[in-house]
């Protein structure tokens, strides 16, 4: 009877990812309508087809690399706690006075997690590193065809060069968060539902 | 001898267009009972249940502009920007957008039925099945048993009639010669069988603006949202249909149709010359005795919720278009034909078996190509009109989308606009000093 999204995430799997993620009862139903309606093939997860076939995701330059964001490494699949996970780091940091637990450690969408989110877009063999190639391909997705090489090899040297600051000719995590510490994170990368 | 009482007492009335108000009755007691059960379920739920579709989407979206939005971005950046404008936050802008439409965009929703506020009795659209309360049971319960065991036979018995009347009818007038005489009969003879299959779908039609009545000679546009639209339209008015030949049944129905008057039916290779196409719509609405041609420019069935790109083919005829929008309620049954989930025949079961197919049709005033204005543009324009005057979304997207891939050269124009930024360099040929 009415075998519907819903219907298949139980109360005790709801409460489980608003602990660990901090979104509201309603919002994780929702998002689980969402997650139920892109996955096609009805098999409880998604698949990188499944995000391609968002059109406004095809057609964003950084598409393919926010969709690995989602998968662990290796993995091809992502279940629905997966989701959220990921999610988790675009909620407003306002949204946490609401759901303060003192043992529940570094929520997932703190200022660091959110820059750890964006470090990652860049770190394409998840070496814990931004190298001059790694700078150089992201950038390259960005701009397409419109830019020489040689003007973004400059630009990706002049920005390694503002952000490195123990000479290894990379970008560590620590050097990332201190050269964009005057950014306004949270309000950039967070999401705001409207109820 | 039951039927044939039935019968005369849809047919009779059909032939004239005039209603004994059975329909009307019971459209009534169906709001006060969804009513009733709406407040009850509203009652008994302890978290109150939020529809997913909300009007205007369940997350905050900015209006600012690519430039708008990373120039403040750079604003904080401490670095000044020199030769070559980039800084590692710009992702940010591109991290948020994609994020933003993985939990909501405004092309998949259209491809499925839309969500409703609340329950309106029907097992397809029940979200959150909780027994409520023993009268609602109950009331769910008669409402299954009166639209499987009474409505959906008699709607059934109503639709093979309006459809075999349809074909054996346009076949005798065939034989007739070519006449006024003949045309008139014809005319009669399409609204009638139109008016006993819209009976079979307790179908509750409000025409507005029936001024603006599409004329002969002119070409008449609306927006999809199944084959029970050409029912819909064909209630007031006759129209020459545009479409592709199809074997079986539906190839059946053509073949006849067009033996009492002229509609345009292409074989599947002439869809793919676009100048032959044209040409014979041409011709078609050259012929001021010949019908308004019915055309629905989205190419697709979309969930009525929005207008999705309209097909510049049908306006570089240059005629006079008359558009429609056709918005439907779906309170009494969801009329959106989801193709991939449903095929033809379980789509026509649903109907059948829904509460009605109430909508409401509104005829626009006729709109010409003006000077100057191209195809597209005027393909747009129309397409505003008809979104704006149903209370839909006005959206550019392509209904292909629903089977294809978006094009490569959408991410080329986003790639193009954010190179510009970088380089400081309009692409256009200009240069333009950027902001710091």
């Amino acid at each position: 009877m009415g075998s519907r999204a819903s219907s298949l995430l139980r109360e005790e799997d709801i409460e489980e990812i608003k602990k660990e993620t901090g979104f509201s009862h309603s919002q994780i139903t929702r998002l689980y309508s969402r997650f139920h309606s892109l996955d096609k093939g009805e098999n409880g997860a998604l698949s990188r087809e499944d995000f391609q076939r968002i059109p406004e995701l095809a057609i964003n330059p950084l598409g393919d690399r926010i969709i690995n964001a989602f998968f662990p490494e290796g993995e091809d699949q992502v279940n629905f706690r997966g989701f959220m996970r990921t999610l988790a780091h675009f909620r407003p940091v306002e949204d946490n006075e609401k759901n303060k637990d003192p043992n529940s450690g570094e929520p997932l969408n703190s200022r660091n997690n959110k820059l750890l989110f964006a470090f990652r877009l860049y770190d394409l063999d998840r070496d814990d590193k931004i190298s001059r190639d790694e700078l150089l391909q992201v950038l390259r997705m960005m701009v397409g065809v419109n830019i020489s090489d040689e003007q973004l090899g400059s630009i990706a040297d002049r920005t390694i060069q503002e952000a490195d600051t123990n000479g290894d000719m990379s970008i560590s995590f620590s050097e990332f968060i201190k050269v964009l510490e005057k950014v306004d994170v949270e309000q950039k990368m967070s999401i705001r539902f409207l109820h | 001898m039951w039927i044939s009482v039935v019968l005369a007492l849809t047919v009779l009335p059909a032939m004239f267009g005039l209603s004994l108000g059975f329909t009307d009755l019971y459209i009534k007691v169906l709001v006060k009972t969804l009513e009733w059960a709406a407040l009850r379920i509203q009652r008994a739920q302890k978290v109150p249940a939020v529809p997913c579709h909300l009007p205007n989407g369940i997350i905050q979206k900015g209006d600012s502009s690519m430039e708008e939005e990373i120039v403040e971005l750079r604003r904080m950046h401490p670095h000044p920007l020199t030769g070559g404008n980039f800084t590692l936050c710009d992702t940010f802008y591109f991290c948020k957008k994609g994020i933003e439409s993985i939990v909501e965009d405004q092309v998949t929703q259209r491809f499925t039925s839309e969500e409703l506020a609340s329950w309106n009795l029907l097992t397809r659209t029940n979200n959150n099945f909780h027994y409520i309360s023993m009268r609602v049971t109950i009331i769910w319960g008669l409402g299954v048993f009166i639209r499987y065991c009474i409505l959906l036979p008699l709607r059934i018995i109503l639709a093979a009639t309006g459809l075999s009347w349809l074909v054996i009818g346009t076949t005798l007038v065939g034989i007739l010669p070519n006449s006024n005489v003949k045309d008139r009969i014809s005319d009669l003879l399409h609204i009638t069988c139109y008016r006993i299959c819209a009976r079979g779908l307790s179908a509750k039609i409000h025409y507005h603006n029936k001024e603006n009545h599409p004329k002969k000679g002119g070409i008449c546009v609306a927006n999809h949202t199944s084959p029970i639209d050409i029912v819909i339209l064909a209630n007031d008015g006759c129209y020459a249909m545009v479409g592709q030949v199809h074997g079986g049944l539906m190839g059946l129905i053509q073949r006849s149709m067009v033996r009492s008057c002229p509609h345009v039916w292409f074989e599947r290779s002439e869809m793919k010359d676009r100048h032959a196409v044209a040409k014979r719509l041409r011709d078609h609405v050259a012929d001021k005795t010949k019908q308004p041609i019915l055309i629905f420019p989205e190419g697709t069935c979309i969930n009525n919720t929005s207008v999705m790109m309209f097909k510049k083919g049908s306006f570089e005829i240059g005629k006079t278009i008359h558009p429609v929008a056709i918005k439907y309620d779906p309170q009494f049954g969801d009329a959106f034909w989801n193709s991939a989930k449903y095929s033809m025949v379980a789509y026509l079961l649903r109907m059948m078996t829904s509460w009605a197919i109430v909508c409401n049709v509104w005829y626009l005033p006729p709109m010409s190509q003006q000077d100057g204005e191209d195809a597209v543009n005027f393909a747009n324009r129309v397409k505003s009109a008809i979104a704006h005057q149903g209370g839909l979304v006005d959206l550019s997207w392509d209904g292909g989308l629903k089977r294809g891939k978006v094009k490569e050269s959408y991410k080329e124009a986003q790639q193009k606009m954010y190179s510009s930024m970088i380089s400081g360099i309009n692409l256009n040929g200009s240069w333009e000093v950027t902001v710091d």
